[in-house]
């Protein structure tokens, strides 16, 4: 069952500090396993998929509802969740060594397999509700990661600066995703994908598109929102190998790619995402070289590698598509172990600064080994896999439509900025002159070598022989992104055309680049006002402004006097409740006067006690007068022949007089606080709310909307609950999760009660051991 | 604040208090049918005990209750209540279900519903008791 299998890895997070007492420093490679064993079910699954076949795992979760645990593995689902196991199982076991003796490895561990487990339900998930949850779900994770050195206040506020974006655009998501459903009349994306011609013809289209967009654009950090993701380099490296390369970032464009058989090809579509797309790759590589900071640089070119995907996914020709889906692998691999040398090296030497080091060669052969190989694809060289990705790509932008001429020269700065960066960051290190660094360097133990190894050796390994990739995995997840079967053939070579001029041309300037850098960082440093003033700006803006809001409201609305919020709540009411009542329904005052001696006993009775509550001046007399008008109200409802809501009434308002005069022993004396204005406010306050009550209770009686439904509860009572008692069947049986709601709540309010006066009184009694007591009680 | 009191106090609590715990089971098990329900009863028992806080005071109180703390009562009747939906679960039918049993040889149904009102009873009744004692306690260390 897959579904287990997956949702397993939670279980498995929960018991991960069990793991780590048995098993010690090993327990990364024990936790490894699994996306491991994962990764070898998903490649069983490989032919099936490669013969076109949508392999589908129906799972019920709330059929009333139409939500479905259904997982759905096609071509695309397929790429995203071999790419999530197989560069997961490498980032634990590089984990275990980066992290070696770390005093909250159990905590990363827990964070990082829950991350990894909901990444995959991401990306398998067949409905819109369940893909959200998973959704949100990789935004709570990834802010534990991004935060995990939590004592560190950088660390927190870029990990705040994550959630608030990607939880934001969570929002519009959720908005877009229940609009798509609406649309099309299904909550499920394989259907949704089969009804492209009737989603792109719908009102909803424009709506629906712009807040799916918002979600995958905040998710997948393009313009504007990109400005998170450099600063989630706060995390450690491991993090940032797996969330920032290739899986939490790659979410965005996974929904992208999923939506383009239903979404995409519109005039919309191609605009937006082609444009943003572009715009956000040139911004990703041109913001990259102005930093020295070895995971800013890598960062920042991840940006421009998300924006080329988007870009592609625009153009939505089946090259780009093809591109795309290249691009997607090509960039993973690679930039993962990039990633993972950075934190090598970082590691090792113990600084980030690339200018700071030099001639790490001959110290770290194998480091430097697999950083160039990694940066060669990174920068598009053959026979490196990247190639493969950026001749198409390029190719792809050719044959674009609309903006192309925008889009190549967007394209091929990008192009060569990176190139640059690829040098810097797999030359700058290495070779030139032996820097002395802050920790004497060493050759990186094997665990934290074996995945950029494995995945640098991959890279080259697709470059020499690409028809490993595009005979199985590419064609099908290509055909799943274009929604009909395609043909991939990728090859180094594709002869002297304008794709490879470009290329060589940009190879050239990059390489310009490479060797005046820290003179054009002096240069780009004229900049720095300008970029400041950013979109990051904007966010701190926003973030300024909830501060002076909630500031603001707090201290109007919600200013600890009880009077207070009793006048705010009491005029919301009448607001309301006034507005609704004398706009809408003009207020029907229809009875007829019948009434008994006794009744009016007892209304006199209520009566009284309300107005000598009003006008006491003791507590306790005030208490009682109170208890009168609850206790004829209990009479009422016996006089109407209710007897258990009689009784219920009558037992309750006996402990509530009790409650109150414990409590009421301990304030001080009535006094008077308000001056004569403000009583004749109050006293107008609480006549209009009592009139208007009075009103909906009048006007309420002559209406009947709906058909009442104890007429069934009546009639079901005895044959099918086996209880004359109708109260108490409803209250067990019939709305039997409400009462399980409510006395849920009774104990919440009871242990509320216990820990505010027992903690209270430990803390005068005790003052020096104050901590240790609330955290025992 | 309570003077632990008077004679007739004393007296009608210690007489009074185990006739009010046998009515609060007696409204308990016949609620399906007339009025009553575990909310009730839960009422009529923590009253009983308030009645028994009032004339004797807190730590009387808690010896007439042995080893029970009014806490363990809430966390004991939330799990009944939790227990109570496991039966419909395991039978593959709705959520909260009401299953039946009929006990042979006595007159009598066993049932999710009773196993659910007898949790309603006693959250309600460790609830109150809970933050009655808890008000009191507090008050006797402040004098």
């Amino acid at each position: 069952m897959m579904q287990l299998a997956v949702l397993s890895g939670f279980v498995l997070a929960a018991f991960a500090p069990l793991l780590h007492r048995w098993f010690g420093a090993g327990t990364s490679f024990v936790l490894a396993a699994f996306p491991a064993a994962l990764a070898l079910g998903f490649l069983s699954l490989m032919p099936a998929v490669m013969d076109g076949e949508v392999v589908t795992y129906a799972v019920e979760w709330v059929p009333s509802l139409g939500m479905s645990l259904t997982f759905v593995i096609d071509g695309l689902s397929l790429l995203f969740a071999l790419l999530i196991t197989v560069i997961g199982t490498f980032v634990l076991i590089y984990a275990g060594g980066y992290l070696k003796g770390h005093p909250d490895l159990v905590r990363f561990h827990i964070v990082l397999v829950a991350f990894m487990v909901s990444m995959l339900g991401l990306v398998l998930a067949d409905g819109l509700i369940t893909l959200f949850v998973f959704w949100e779900l990789t935004s709570i994770t990834s802010y534990l990661l991004i935060g995990f050195n939590h004592a560190d206040l950088e660390a927190r506020k870029s990990a705040r600066q994550g959630l608030f974006v990607t939880v934001g655009g969570g929002l519009a998501l959720m908005a877009g995703l229940v609009m798509l459903g609406t649309a099309g009349g299904s909550w499920s994306l394989a259907e949704l994908g089969t009804m492209g011609d009737v989603l792109r013809e719908h009102d909803l289209y424009a709506p629906l598109l712009i807040c799916l967009l918002l979600g995958a654009f905040t998710k997948s950090a393009q313009f504007p929102f990109h400005f998170w993701l450099p600063n989630a380099m706060a995390a450690p490296t491991p993090v940032s190998a797996y969330l920032h390369s290739a899986t939490m970032v790659k979410a965005g464009i996974y929904l992208m790619a999923r939506l383009q058989p239903s979404l995409g090809g519109t005039e919309m579509w191609i605009g937006i995402l082609s444009v943003v797309g572009a715009f956000t790759m040139f911004t990703g590589a041109f913001l990259a070289i102005r930093h020295t900071n070895i995971k800013k640089l890598l960062a920042y070119s991840t940006i421009m590698a998300l924006g080329t995907l988007t870009m592609l996914l625009g153009i939505g020709t089946e090259g780009a598509l093809i591109a795309f889906v290249t691009f997607l692998l090509a960039h993973s691999l690679y930039k993962g172990a990039l990633f993972m040398v950075a934190g090598i090296l970082d590691h090792e030497t113990g600084t980030k600064d690339v200018t700071a080091m030099g001639g790490l060669r001959s110290l770290m052969p194998v480091t430097a080994l697999v950083a160039m190989l990694a940066a060669l694809s990174l920068a598009g060289i053959p026979p490196l896999f990247g190639f493969i990705a950026k001749e198409l790509m390029f190719e792809s932008v050719l044959e674009a439509g609309a903006f192309r001429w925008l889009i190549l020269l967007l394209a091929f700065s990008a192009a060569f900025l990176t190139i640059g960066v690829a040098a810097i960051v797999a030359l700058r290190p290495f070779f030139g002159e032996r820097r002395a660094t802050p920790r004497v360097a060493h050759e990186a133990p094997v665990s934290m070598l074996l995945g950029p190894a494995v995945l640098a050796v991959l890279s080259l390994l697709l470059g020499l022989v690409p028809v490993l990739a595009s005979m199985g995995l590419l064609t099908a997840a290509a055909s799943a992104v274009m929604g009909e079967p395609v043909t991939v053939s990728l090859s180094l070579w594709h002869g002297v055309n304008l794709p490879l001029i470009l290329s060589l041309v940009s190879l050239a300037l990059g390489y310009v680049l490479f060797r005046q850098w820290d003179r054009v960082r002096a240069r780009l440093a004229r900049l720095d006002p300008l970029i400041a003033r950013g979109p990051e700006s904007g966010y701190d803006a926003f973030m300024h402004w909830i501060t002076v809001v909630s500031d603001w409201q707090t201290r109007i609305l919600q200013n600890g006097y009880m009077r207070n919020y009793l006048m705010v709540m009491v005029l919301t009411l009448i607001a309301l409740i006034g507005n609704s009542l004398l706009l809408r329904h003009s207020p029907e005052i229809a009875f007829h006067l019948d009434v008994r001696f006794h009744e009016v006993v007892v209304v006199s009775l209520m009566v009284m006690g309300a107005l000598f509550a009003a006008i006491t001046r003791s507590r306790l007399s005030a208490v009682v007068s109170v208890g009168i008008m609850g206790f004829s109200i209990a009479l009422t409802f016996i006089l109407f022949s209710a007897p258990d809501l009689g009784i219920t009434q009558l037992l309750v308002e006996t402990l509530t007089v009790i409650l109150l005069v414990l409590v009421l022993f301990r304030l001080p004396r009535f006094a008077t606080l308000s001056t004569p204005l403000e009583r004749v406010r109050d006293f107008l306050v609480a006549g209009c709310v009592g009139v208007l009550i009075t009103l909906l209770v009048l006007t309420a009686w002559g209406i009947d909307q709906f058909v009442p439904i104890s007429g069934y509860m009546i009639e079901n009572s005895v044959t099918l609950a086996h209880g004359r008692n109708i109260v108490n069947v409803i209250l067990v049986d019939y709305r039997a999760l409400d009462t399980l709601g409510e006395i849920f709540v009774l104990a919440l309010a009871a242990i509320g009660v216990i820990a505010m006066l027992k903690l209270r009184a430990t803390e005068k009694s005790k003052p020096a051991s104050k901590e240790k007591e609330s955290t025992d009680g | 604040m309570v003077k632990s009191g008077t004679l007739i106090l004393h007296t009608a609590a210690r007489i009074l208090m185990p006739l009010q715990l046998l009515f609060s089971v007696f409204l308990l098990l016949r609620g399906h049918d007339e009025p009553g329900g575990g909310f009730i009863a839960g009422l009529v028992a923590a009253g009983a005990f308030t009645l028994y806080l009032f004339a004797f005071g807190v730590s009387a109180t808690r010896e007439v209750l042995r080893m029970v703390d009014p806490r363990d009562l809430i966390g004991i009747g939330l799990l009944l209540g939790m227990i109570s939906v496991f039966p419909a679960w395991f039978m593959d039918q709705p959520f909260l279900t009401a299953q039946w049993w009929e006990i042979p040889g006595i007159d009598f149904k066993a049932s999710t519903p009773l196993i659910f009102d007898v949790g309603v009873y006693l959250a309600v009744l460790g609830s109150v008791l809970a933050m009655v004692m808890t008000l009191m306690e507090v008050d006797k260390d402040e004098p």
